[in-house]
């Protein structure tokens, strides 16, 4: 039954009593889900998958809605040393309307301090932070009749949120998967993959694994495309994976003039060329962008674009310049700190642009 | 004497002030890169008290005026409870957040660009008047409005006028009614009687002010005294009590920050081509500490730290303790007087200057204390022209022009 109650109402009377904080900045302290400040969730579950990758269950709090699309990733914000730090993951929990929990899939990167906090350190019952699905690497509705899934290692996962749907929804097309990892106990969601393909006629599962097979080439006569998949060209292809195998495959789909029926998600960070300083600021309210090079603080540099940016002391003590970047990396120039999170507040007065960057202004 | 340049007045060569300026950004560094999960904690759980402490308040201000039993000690117990939340959200919490204290935890619910705190002045307001105009130009006569909040007089350089006699009735005023005088701070008083005031800025502040003023008034004096019942009248005095108690408490710990004794003015020559080294010293002269347990200095949002939190304004307020073992040691190695005392002293102090200046100079004996003896040999020295100074951080050349320009 839909709720009558007019929570939005409700809670905008709670503020007469509360302001000038809001109701649910003192509701969160008696569950830390109760709150539409900022979107938050508890891990539920730690499901180990692999190794070194985890499935993490997450019960979203207030203000959360369950309409991701398969294939969409979230961003989540864990408190690292005091500090929030943000990553995106693949949601693989197909979307449910009466859902109550999703779930993402992690595999703990060698270098990478978070994944590797996720997948071994983080708890059950501890608060995370969470951004709205986002990602056009999504399963269209409805899906087309013939699909190809081009899938390495944890790549899997926003491929696993389309297949569930299919499979609940009792839609799965002709569908043809290739698995590339390097070995069989490195695959994540192997076993429920085998049974889809028991269960689905029309859903041809090949797995690679790449240590003892090799890297899948796609212009191999036997092992290549034309090899596994012969009508691959009357398929629509999602591609997940490593840079370099989506560079391959991106490739090879241009050479077979193929591309307009290829789908990419990349998962891995794209290094800014030669890690030069400077680049292309975007002040995105304002409508304008300015190149900057990296002894040039933001501030100036907006300034110069004629942006109305908010200043004070100009030396990093009064913190009026905040503004919030929306994608990029910034430097401060005081001791070379450098700041990448996706929608992290920074100081324009003492910082400097490390590559392209957007700002909320 | 208001002091025209720092580095004379202490007896340090340009090289001692560069030098001490370096160590200065040192124990900023180190500060920085040990921030970690104990801290987060730490402002998490003031946040956690302060509201557990403003709701039982607002509770017990609810449940208690209905029997005739527990009215008083009701009234008594919620208002206490609610001015020490009051308390704490404007001292050791809305200042410090604002501060941009906590702004490196990355978490916006705890952010200097969107924190409103539990007062009559908009947060945005409070950023420029004090982040900025204070903590930039602090003690600057002319420049800074916080000495004596346009009100009141707290230099001996600053010209006597016949109202000034009025200042004991204007300071119990301003004390009492601290929050309303915060409030106004922003629109620059001074600014508007030389009508030099932009006033379509007036008119928006006024408008912002106006906003949050009422929504602070509504919720202590209508919402929570209706919801009291018949028995409004009692919610309504204990919540005024709240307030006064937080008015007065805040007056004080503010005032003990610049006005003791030992803390100086400077002239406006000071704040030309400034150094970022000569910038911590004129912080460290003008800034005075108070000493008190740890309670105290909670209860003061750590501005018991005075000198720290000018060196360091954002910084956490918690580590302020740690931070004032190594300024007191720099203090002594560079022979600089580092002005600190109990906090009935340095209150004593303030409330005496207050009284003495609103009578002309000649009337009154100056309590300034004599400038540091230098330990050293003296140093020929003189200002030096500007082609001799070494250029200033880019960020700050930016700001001068405008200010020039403006």
């Amino acid at each position: 039954m839909a709720s009558t109650i007019p929570w939005a109402r409700v809670r905008q009377a709670g503020e007469k009593l509360t302001t000038p904080l809001h109701p649910d900045d003192y509701l969160s302290l008696l569950n830390p889900l109760w709150s539409q400040r900022e979107l938050r969730g508890r891990v539920e579950k730690v499901v180990p998958e692999t190794d070194d990758a985890a499935t993490l269950v997450i019960r979203p709090g207030w203000g959360w809605r369950f309409d991701h699309k398969p294939g969409q990733y979230v961003g989540i914000g864990i408190q690292v040393d005091g500090k929030f730090q943000w990553r995106s993951y693949s949601i693989s929990s197909p979307p449910k309307r009466s859902g109550r929990h999703i779930a993402i899939t992690v595999r703990a990167m060698p270098e990478g301090q978070i994944s590797g906090h996720l997948v071994k350190g983080l708890a059950t019952g501890t608060i995370v932070r969470l951004a709205k699905p986002e990602g056009d690497f999504v399963l269209p509705d409805p899906p087309p009749a013939k699909m190809l899934f081009l899938v390495g290692g944890s790549g899997v996962t926003p491929v696993m949120s389309m297949l569930r749907t299919l499979d609940r929804r009792g839609t799965l097309p002709d569908v043809v998967m290739h698995y590339s990892s390097p070995t069989p106990e490195r695959m994540i969601f192997r076993d429920e993959i085998d049974a889809l393909q028991a269960k689905h006629d029309d859903f041809e599962f090949i797995r690679l694994h790449t240590d003892t097979e090799g890297m899948l080439d796609l212009a191999d006569a036997t092992k290549g495309l034309d090899g596994f998949c012969s009508d691959w060209r009357d398929r629509e292809t999602y591609a997940c994976g490593p840079g370099p195998m989506l560079d391959a495959i991106s490739e090879f789909f241009e050479n077979q003039d193929a591309s307009d029926r290829l789908h990419l998600e990349r998962f891995t960070l794209q290094l800014g060329g030669d890690g030069g300083e400077g680049g292309n600021l975007t002040f995105r309210n304002s409508n304008k962008t300015i190149e900057a090079d990296g002894a040039t603080t933001v501030l100036e540099a907006g300034e110069k674009a004629g942006v109305g940016m908010p200043y004070g002391c100009r030396m990093g003590i009064c913190h009026t310049c905040t503004v919030t970047m929306v994608e990029g990396k910034v430097r401060d120039l005081r001791n070379g700190d450098e700041y990448d999170q996706k929608n992290e507040q920074v100081q324009t007065c003492v910082t400097a642009a490390v590559g392209d960057c957007t700002f909320d202004i | 004497m208001a002091i025209s340049d720092v580095a004379e007045y202490t007896h340090l060569t340009d090289e001692q002030v560069e030098a001490l300026g370096a160590e200065l950004d040192k124990v900023r560094e180190e500060i920085e890169a040990s921030r970690n999960a104990d801290d987060a904690a730490y402002i998490r759980r003031m946040i956690k008290i302060q509201r557990g402490l403003a709701t039982a308040g607002r509770v017990v201000l609810m449940a208690t005026p209905h029997s005739k039993r527990t009215r008083v000690p009701g009234a008594i117990a919620g208002g206490a409870l609610l001015g020490v939340a009051k308390i704490l959200e404007n001292m050791e919490i809305g200042h410090n957040v604002m501060h941009g204290q906590w702004d490196w935890m990355n978490d916006p619910e705890i952010h200097s660009s969107n924190w409103e705190w539990d007062t009559a002045q908009p947060a945005e307001q409070w950023k420029h008047s004090h982040n900025y105009v204070h903590h930039q130009f602090t003690n600057v006569l002319g420049y800074d409005n916080d000495i004596g909040y346009g009100i009141l007089r707290m230099a001996r350089e600053q010209k006597w006028h016949p109202a000034n006699l009025g200042q004991p009735v204007y300071n119990a005023l301003l004390a009492s009614l601290f929050q309303w005088g915060v409030a106004l701070h922003d629109l620059d008083i001074e600014k508007i009687r030389k009508q030099e005031k932009d006033p379509k800025e007036m008119m928006r502040q006024l408008k912002q002010i106006w906003r949050k003023g009422r929504n602070q008034v509504i919720k202590d004096y209508v919402v929570y005294p209706a919801l009291s019942g018949p028995h409004w009248k009692t919610t309504l005095k204990a919540n005024a009590a709240a307030n006064l108690t937080r008015n007065l408490w805040a007056y004080m710990i503010i005032f003990c920050g610049h006005f003791p004794d030992g803390a100086l003015h400077f002239t406006e020559d000071e704040i030309e081509d400034e150094t970022r080294a000569e910038w911590y010293l004129r912080q460290m002269l003008g800034s005075a500490n108070f000493e008190g347990g740890k309670l105290l200095h909670v209860m003061s949002g750590q501005l018991g730290y005075q000198i720290e939190h000018h060196l360091f304004p954002d910084l956490p307020s918690n580590r302020y303790a740690e931070i004032s073992v190594r300024v007191r040691e720099l203090c002594e190695e560079y022979n600089i007087p580092y002005t600190t005392g109990p906090l009935h002293q340095q209150y004593g102090q303030a409330l005496r200057t207050i009284m003495k200046l609103s009578l002309p100079n000649k009337m009154t004996s100056d309590n300034k204390p004599t400038p540091p003896d230098p330990t050293r040999e003296p140093v020929e020295r003189r200002r030096k022209s500007d082609a001799e100074r070494p250029s200033r951080r880019a960020e700050l050349g930016q700001w001068s022009r405008n200010l020039r320009s403006a």
